[in-house]
């Protein structure tokens, strides 16, 4: 397990996300109203939408395409929906970001 | 082995009778239906309310097509039977299909009658009785001129109201000294008049028409005392006659109705028939609490339960017309055996009369209060001896032992048996039942899975006071649809409150409205967000988090997760170099694919979120803009060719196409706002299916509004017609205002239409020039902070970071 560096909680918007690049496909990183961030897989269980592009909402996001809820915390889906997506351990150095990756990632795309 | 049954007709009667069997016996037939209409079932009762616009067809419709897929049943729409072969037993349609049946049900239902009076056949003339018939007669309605209606029933009052409602000047003939009058007593007759005179609806009683004039279409009624009535669409709904044609044709027993036994079945061993074509015990029936005992005694013999016999009952009559309140029942004619109970309350309009044989209720009649009728039916249909209770039988249950005047108290005393949907004959007992036993909650739920309240509607109020006596206080019936879980308050209050307390970000909102999560979810903020920025143009920064992510990056997301962009082409007109520069763009970007859009521009498909700057910025150099073709805003304005080129074209239609939308773009709206403009009544530019379109004419612009064209399709309604584009514009821009103002987050402009009102919106639009001038104002106020292209705001760097990846990692060598 390596911790990356991958940038500030201040470049992520408030209610908002943004998306860091792997080789094995992209994460996304999420920085909530209370900012705490996280990190999943860039990847809705549901058809594979890219997650990141959602609306933010407590420590939740909706999907941009077919408006499944996906926990922050969890990565599993909320409501009536079942799936899940992989959660990636993040590290919040005074904002100073970093994520936990195995040196075989084994990211989904 | 499956046997084959086919079914003549598909109405409410035989579709009841297939859920019955499909319940008892679901894999005994292969079914084949045969039907007249081009339609699936539909609630024919529900016509009424279609017709005055409270509801659509899609929500009147009982089995939708899945219906039948799902059940593997063969439904033949346009098909009408035109024999049977009794020996081959096979029957024969109209477009030469022909099945074997080992049983067929004949459910052909009734046909209008139509008066034998010269100029019946005349374009105009319409009759009552089918979804077709609901079309013409708003298509009719448009021209807003005069209608009369043949027959003071049920079905012509409703026809009248309705087309009352829709703006026509509408003329009830009645042969018949009272209306309805074979439901009601004279005076309740006189009252039901005064109402509908009350609402515009002329009504001549005694009234013998001689004659339709007109030449080549309807354009008056001749009465027999030779009044002349003018009128550009006439009515007729003066009667029912069972559709008997075909089973007389094929041998079988016909009297008034195809002939059937208690158990539904024809003098033919392998055919039944029920429905408003069977007479059964000398008695046709025209309503549907009849009709449904029939399917239910058909589908238990079609079942092989030979028992099952259909027994008669006097079914009330309500009219379906919005703030009538109506209810017959039974025999209430004079006579020596007979006594009455009147009331009579003028100030308050109400009327009530029951008429008592031997001491048990035979008749009664309730208007403008009938609350009751559900106890006095219970009473009728006992033969419960009321001389106990004779002084106070007309005031109705609440007096009875002196129970107090609880509105409630009247339905919580109601016996379990007591019958609360006429239609599906669903006692209060089975309801009260299947809510505590199934958990039900919502008015939706009881309609599912009791069938109470789901045919005519007009039990909803008893059934929502049995689901408040049932639930309690965690059941209101008149609650709002909250916006979403976050709030208990609806669209509508939420809009007032922000403007009532001035609430001008989303936090505030959130705090002063009490929202029950910390920061809303996915349905509401981007609700609030527009509410906001229409609210206060000047003062609210967009908060682009509350944006669903296609206006947040200002182009349309694809379910691979690349973005399509579509530029603005003002009017659908371009060039050679703007076309050069999109393919310049298509080369450079290498993008996958192009497409021409339905609102006349191209469509570059298959764009990564990173090169959506770069695009924007070559398409930016050529003069375009974003077409905003992924907002909650403007986005086409189609056009024709118009008078420029097009030789019917009466105005420039290209011209004031492109004007609107040069002065338009930009704005945001509830829901998303297409337009069109056409050179002539043609209407190349498809103006007539839009939110807001212009039709062209010598004399000016008819503008119109309110049209779907897709999950619904709607044609538009006629806003008004004025004299100069100058004029035109203001209209339209007024309307966009009113709609921006009014309307619940993606709400389409026909649905707000329908919630406001046509003629509120052609008042305060059309006749009210201050409020006119002031919609305007303020939208071209409002487009001050609107009309900044966003694709060059973000060419020039705004919200970087939506465009970049964070971070890259992993690779050899980081790409940054
Ligand atoms: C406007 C209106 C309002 C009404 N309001 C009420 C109300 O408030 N309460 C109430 O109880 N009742 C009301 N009714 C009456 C009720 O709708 C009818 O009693 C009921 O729909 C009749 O059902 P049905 O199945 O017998 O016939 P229908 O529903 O008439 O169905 C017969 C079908 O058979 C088809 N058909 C006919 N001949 C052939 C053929 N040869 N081959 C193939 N197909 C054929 C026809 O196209 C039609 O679709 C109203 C009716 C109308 C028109
Ligand atoms: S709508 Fe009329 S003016 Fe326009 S192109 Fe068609 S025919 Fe010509
Ligand atoms: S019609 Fe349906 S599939 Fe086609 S573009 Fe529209 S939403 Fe997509
Ligand atoms: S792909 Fe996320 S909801 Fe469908």
């Amino acid at each position: 397990m390596t911790w990356f560096a991958i940038g500030n909680i201040a470049d992520i918007p408030l209610r908002g996300a943004r998306c860091v690049k792997t080789p094995q496909g992209k994460i996304a990183v999420f920085r909530t109203a209370e900012n705490e961030a996280f990190a999943i897989e860039d990847h809705c269980p549901h058809k594979g939408g890219p997650l990141s592009q959602g609306i933010v909402h407590a420590k939740a996001v909706t999907c941009p395409l077919h408006n499944w809820v996906i926990s922050l915390e969890t990565g599993r889906a909320l409501g009536a929906d079942e799936g899940a997506v992989k959660t990636i351990a993040l590290r919040n150095d005074d904002g100073a970001l970093f994520i936990a990756l195995e040196s075989l990632m084994m990211a989904a795309e | 082995m499956t046997e084959k049954l086919v079914i003549i007709g598909n109405g409410m009667a035989p579709g009841r009778m297939l859920e019955h069997l499909i319940e008892k016996a679901p894999d005994r037939y292969e079914v084949t239906i045969f039907n007249a209409e081009p339609r699936v079932n539909y609630d024919r009762i529900m016509l009424s309310p279609v017709l005055s616009g409270e509801k659509e067809y899609e929500e009147i419709i009982i089995h939708g097509d899945g219906w039948y897929i799902k059940h593997g049943i063969t439904l033949y729409k346009g098909h009408r039977i035109v024999a049977i072969d009794r020996d081959a037993r096979t029957v024969t349609s109209d477009h030469g299909v022909t099945e074997t049946y080992d049983k067929l049900v004949i459910a052909t239902g009734s046909v209008p009658f139509i008066l034998p009076v010269p100029g019946k056949d005349l374009p105009g003339v319409i009759t009552y009785r089918d979804l077709d018939d609901v079309q013409a007669m708003l298509l009719a309605a448009q021209s807003r001129e005069k209608a009369v209606v043949i027959g003071g029933g049920l079905l012509g009052l409703e026809a009248a109201a309705g087309l009352a409602g829709r703006g026509m000047d509408v003329t009830v003939l009645h042969v018949m000294p009272t209306l309805m009058d074979r439901q009601l007593d004279p005076a309740a007759g006189y009252l039901l008049e005064k109402e509908l005179e009350g609402r515009g609806i002329k009504i001549i009683c005694k009234a013998n028409t001689k004659a339709i004039v007109g030449n080549g279409k309807v354009e008056g009624i001749e009465l027999d005392d030779g009044r002349i009535i003018p009128a550009t669409l006439v009515v007729m709904a003066v009667g029912i006659r069972p559709s008997v044609g075909l089973a007389k044709e094929a041998g079988l027993a016909v009297n008034r109705g195809i002939v059937v036994d208690q158990g539904m079945q024809t003098s033919d061993g392998h055919i039944w028939a029920l429905g408003e074509c069977a007479e059964v015990g000398g008695m046709v029936y025209g309503l549907v609490a009849p009709l449904y005992e029939m399917a239910r005694v058909a589908a238990s013999h079609l079942a092989g339960e030979r028992s099952a016999a259909f027994v008669h009952s006097d079914t009330p009559t309500k009219l379906k017309v919005t703030g009538i309140e109506l209810f017959s029942l039974g025999d209430f004619a004079d006579g020596d055996d007979r006594e009455e109970i009147v009331l009579r309350d003028a100030a308050a309009g109400v009327y009530k009369r029951v008429v008592l044989k031997g001491n048990r209720i035979i008749g009664t009649v309730l208007y403008g209060e009938t609350a009751d009728g559900a106890w006095f039916n219970d009473l009728k249909k006992k033969e419960t001896d009321v001389s106990e209770m004779r002084q106070t039988l007309i005031f109705g249950q609440a007096f009875q032992g002196g129970a107090p005047l609880d509105p409630m108290a009247a339905v919580a005393a109601l016996p379990d048996d007591a019958e609360i949907c006429g239609c599906n004959g669903v006692c209060k007992g089975k309801i009260v039942s299947t809510i505590a036993g199934k958990g039900l909650t919502s008015l939706d739920d009881v309609r599912a899975h009791t069938k109470a309240s789901a045919s005519c509607g007009s039990c909803t109020g008893l059934v929502e006071q049995l689901m408040t006596l049932t639930l309690g206080e965690s059941y209101s019936p008149a609650a709002v649809q909250p916006m979403c879980g976050c709030t208990d308050l609806g669209h509508d209050e939420v809009r007032r409150l922000i403007k009532a307390k001035g609430l001008k970000t989303i936090p505030a909102v959130m705090q002063e409205l009490e929202w029950k999560t910390s920061c809303g979810c996915a349905k509401c903020r981007p609700a609030l967000n527009y509410y906001l920025v229409c609210d206060f143009p000047d003062e609210y920064a967009d908060d682009y988090q509350s944006r669903f992510i296609n206006e947040r990056v200002h182009a349309n997301i694809q379910k691979d997760g690349t973005y399509s962009v579509v530029p603005r082409m003002w009017g659908g007109v371009t060039n050679s170099g703007e076309l050069r520069a999109i393919a310049d763009v298509v080369d450079k970007f290498e993008i996958p694919l192009v497409k021409v859009t339905g609102g006349q521009r191209i469509d570059l498909l298959g764009i990564e979120k990173e090169d959506l700057p770069a695009v924007w910025a070559d398409l930016g150099k050529a003069g375009f803009i974003s077409g905003q073709a992924y907002a909650k805003g403007l986005r086409t304005v189609k056009t024709c060719v118009g008078s420029d080129w097009c030789r019917f074209g009466t105005q420039d239609s290209t011209g004031l196409g492109i004007r609107i939308e040069k002065f338009m773009w930009g704005s945001w709206t509830p829901a998303k706002l297409k337009m069109a403009v056409s050179g002539c009544p043609r209407n190349c530019a498809e103006a007539t299916c839009k939110d807001i379109g212009v039709i062209c004419v010598d004399s000016g612009f008819e503008i119109h509004f309110a049209g779907a064209a897709g999950l619904d399709i709607k044609g538009t309604e006629v806003l008004g017609l004025v004299r100069t584009e100058d004029e035109a514009l203001e209209h339209i821009v007024a309307l966009t205002q009113m709609y921006r103002e009014q309307a619940r987050y993606l709400e389409r402009i026909y649905k707000w239409a329908k919630r406001i009102g046509l003629d509120e919106i052609r008042r305060q639009i059309m006749d009210d020039t201050d409020k006119r001038k002031a919609f305007f104002d303020r939208f071209v106020f409002s487009q001050k902070f609107a009309q900044v292209d966003p694709w060059s705001e973000r060419v020039s760097g705004k919200d970087k970071h939506e465009f970049r990846p964070m971070a890259t990692i992993g690779y050899p060598q980081a790409a940054e």
